[in-house]
């Protein structure tokens, strides 16, 4: 297969998988509101164009199959076939085998289920409609017409435009174009003789032989070409389209390549593979951006320009009374270049709907599966996140959702007997809190219970019966913990007792974390703090002898110094610091790291107190030096893991800072804790 | 302005029911037995042309062809619509008309409706 044709490939992907999710999301909203037009016209058009996109691709079987799925909806969109719930339920199959299929087309899986049974049940919808006979008068079709009447038809008394007029009488027209690419100039035009031709699309109920009666006079003479428009005529019509839209030179001869390859199955499958392949491995390097998005970095770097030739033109011959607009220059120049990078980082922002889109289907179905009413709320779904996180979160969160339908929300009977509404409250909501996103799935359950999961703690050996009764807040934290499950019974939907830790780990894997509250009878909510980038972060950079150090700022609690008496030694041996009455394990970031300290008398220096999973611990540095923000460099990458930094980023004077690892520190130092307290 | 119609056949049966259901269609209807009869009616005829001409093929003094022939080499008729009336509805036939000028044909025998029908797929009614 040709490359420029793989060019498109990814693209297609990208769009199909969009265009998947407003498929998925009009059907939801179609069984609220079976009758609304524009919600049927959307999921027929996102048929449509994943139609159009596979076969002029290749995927064969894509295109068939929604084919298919496009002449079924075209029928719902006419009012032919009625919405109903069995409807929709053969609609979301068909969609879950598209995704199938679309998965096997970019090489993620190797082989999808068979079309065929949803086919044969799609085909049967369709001819229950039909009475079996698709070309007879009173169905509805889609008609290409191509009328190039003869030379001569003119001076036989035959009248095109006429005839034109009877066809627009036969049905609606829905594209029309007159070719005049045969019209000579006027010097050599006579005046009697047709030129002109017709292309026409038009919907009909009549049928085939009715258009031939129009041009029965003429038809000796003229191209008179009537027929369906089906899959792989438009397909190419389509392709035509990109290549344009791309400006490929030679993509238009591939199209017809493509045109060509797409009508013989057989062919077609064989080189579709191997360029998929190919593309699997490039799909996480490619980002769609909004044009708007990257007008604005043109603009900006565009200001830079023209701030780069003010800068040239103080300096030349440069004296003190210029100083005022070099002040200026530079100031302007700060300004668009941290605009600059701002805008730079949001190239790879996302909303945080791309992650949500899921959820309304999910929880229909498992809704559907487990017998509950539920109501789906979200909000914030223009919220921005990278689009690294975004991809990682969608997991963890569809295992939090599952979670609160299975174990969170209760029966409609049990609801009924609390006095709370049948339904229950699925919500989803997203917002910014100081530098950090936050995703909160909450639901109006029965709440965490808290005995059972003390109990279940207990049995399973992470703390002793005998041990003093935890806080509440430990106590939910439980089911954070590998092989922890309180479900009484394992059902398909969640509840193996693996998840909520993979759920945990897979959230700091991304730097954020994921806490818990509950109020019993009430509900539960699960909040998940993400950093909104995993490129840049918020650090603030501390001083430690003659070394720079960076602190994630999300990890920072409080910064202080602390008095004489707020320091002690715990068994001989381990050093804490009073903070507000909670004794915090010290740590000496100069023997950490092995530098030479400027100050080593903590009543001298100042303690940070950083903060991962509720376990705080401070840290004993030089100075504060400031605020900002730092790009991540990866230290693996670049040379090796090192423990207790996450990575390095290179200073505004060129000097290179190590991030400290906050969550690894402090497993290390609570660790040695209760190490110590223990023996 | 009602349209005119030409009918040119040497059976006045024929031009009977042409004219009936022509007129019943708000038709004006001009008749002429042969082709000779129907150009010198062409003629007379203010401006020198009709809205349509319906015309048989076998005729005593000018056939149908050689009428329509002599119709289209007039400035008036070149773009009239001819209908030519045929009673084999052979492919011979119909090429012979067209090749002479002829813009489409009906076959004998047609019931009244189907004439108008042919009408209306070469004259805006």
């Amino acid at each position: 297969m040709n490359l420029d044709m793989e060019m498109f490939h990814q693209t297609f992907f990208e769009e199909a998988a969009e265009l998947l999710a407003d498929f998925e999301g009009g059907l939801l909203r179609l069984e609220t509101a079976p009758d609304d037009l524009e919600t049927l016209n959307t999921i027929f058009r996102c048929a449509h164009s994943i139609k159009g996109g596979s076969a002029t691709f290749g995927f064969t079987e894509v295109a068939q199959f929604t084919h298919s799925l496009e002449t079924l909806l075209d029928k719902v969109r006419n009012g032919q076939i009625l919405v109903d719930s069995g409807l929709i339920q053969l609609l979301l199959e068909s969609l879950d085998q598209l995704k199938a299929l679309l998965e096997v087309a970019q090489g993620h899986a190797s082989e999808a289920p068979s079309s065929l049974p949803l086919l044969a049940q799609m085909d049967m919808v369709i001819e229950s409609v039909e009475g079996g006979a698709s070309d007879a008068d009173g169905v509805l079709w889609r008609v290409r017409l191509r009328f190039y009447p003869g030379d001569d038809v003119l001076q036989r008394g035959a009248n095109p435009l006429f005839l034109m007029e009877q066809v627009a009488g036969g049905g609606h027209i829905t594209s029309l174009e007159c070719d005049i690419s045969k019209l000579p100039s006027l010097k050599d035009m006579n005046p009697e003789t047709c030129y002109l031709g017709w292309n026409i699309e038009l919907l009909s109920e009549k049928d085939t032989a009715y258009f031939h009666e129009i041009f029965e006079f003429v038809a000796d003479e003229s191209v008179v070409e009537i027929s369906a428009v089906d899959a792989f005529a438009e397909a190419s019509g389509q392709f035509d389209q990109i290549a344009e839209t791309a400006s490929v030179p030679d993509t238009r001869e591939t199209a017809k390549e493509a045109g060509v390859f797409v009508g013989n199955p057989e062919a077609a499958i064989a080189p579709s593979k191997t360029a998929t392949v190919a593309i699997a491995s490039a799909e996480s390097h490619t980002l769609r951006v909004s044009t708007d998005k990257v007008d604005k970095l043109i603009n900006l770097v565009g200001e830079l320009v023209i701030n780069q030739s003010m800068l040239n033109s103080v300096i030349q011959d440069f004296s003190m009374a210029k100083l005022p607009r070099l002040i200026e220059a530079v100031a302007e120049m700060e300004r668009a270049s941290r605009e600059l990078q701002e805008r730079v980082m949001s190239v790879r922002m996302l909303p945080i709907k791309h992650a949500f889109g899921r959820f309304p289907r999910l929880v229909r179905d498992l809704a559907a599966a487990c017998g509950k009413q539920i109501d789906l709320q979200t909000s914030g779904e223009e919220t921005e996140l990278d689009k690294t996180v975004i991809e990682s979160i969608a997991d963890p969160l569809t295992h939090l959702v599952r979670n609160s339908i299975d174990h969170g929300l209760e029966t409609p009977e049990d609801r009924r007997r609390a006095g709370k509404g049948v339904t229950g409250i699925i919500a989803l909501h997203a917002f910014h809190e100081g530098g950090a996103i936050v995703v909160e799935v909450s639901d109006d359950g029965r709440g965490l219970d808290k005995e059972r999961i003390l109990r279940k703690a207990i049995e399973r050996g992470m703390l002793s019966a005998t041990d003093p009764a935890p806080s509440d807040e430990t106590i939910y934290n439980y089911i954070f913990h590998p092989g922890f499950s309180t479900a009484e019974r394992v059902t398909d939907l969640s509840g193996r007792g693996v998840g909520m830790d993979i759920v945990k780990r897979a959230i700091q894997g991304l730097g954020g974390f994921i806490t818990v509250s509950t109020t019993p009878g009430q509900g539960t909510r699960f909040r998940v703090r993400l950093p909104l980038t995993m490129a840049i972060l918020e650090g603030l950079s501390i001083s430690v002898g003659e070394e720079v150090y960076i602190l994630p700022l999300t990890s920072i609690v409080e910064s202080i110094r602390p008095g004489r008496g707020d320091v002690r030694l715990i068994a001989g041996a381990t050093e804490v610091v009073m903070v507000r009455q909670e004794a915090l394990p010290l740590l000496r970031l100069y023997q950490i790291f092995r530098s030479t300290p400027i100050v080593t008398d903590p009543t001298q220096a100042i303690i940070v107190v950083v903060e991962n999973e509720g376990r705080k611990v401070g840290l004993l540095v030089d100075a504060l030096i400031g605020q900002s923000q730092v790009v991540i460099k990866s230290l693996e990458t670049n040379y090796r893991k090192v423990s207790g930094i996450a990575g390095a980023t290179i200073m505004g004077d060129g000097r290179v800072a190590l991030i400290i690892d906050v969550p690894g520190l402090v497993r290390v130092s609570t660790g040695r804790l209760e190490y110590t307290s223990a023996a | 302005m009602p349209k005119t119609a030409l009918i040119v056949d040497d059976s006045s049966t024929m031009r009977r029911l042409v004219r009936f259901t022509l007129t019943e269609a708000g038709f004006e209807v001009l008749e002429g037995n042969d082709g000779q009869d129907a150009l010198d009616k062409l003629t007379a005829t203010p401006g020198g042309k009709v809205d349509i001409i319906i015309t048989d093929l076998n005729m005593p003094v000018m056939d149908g062809l050689t009428f329509i022939k002599q119709v289209r080499s007039r400035a008036s008729g070149r773009f009239t619509p001819i209908l030519m009336l045929t009673t084999e509805s052979q492919e011979s036939r119909k090429a012979e008309g067209k090749a002479a000028g002829a813009t489409g044909w009906i076959v004998k025998p047609f019931h009244p409706q189907q004439l108008l029908t042919v009408i209306g797929k070469v004259l805006p009614l």
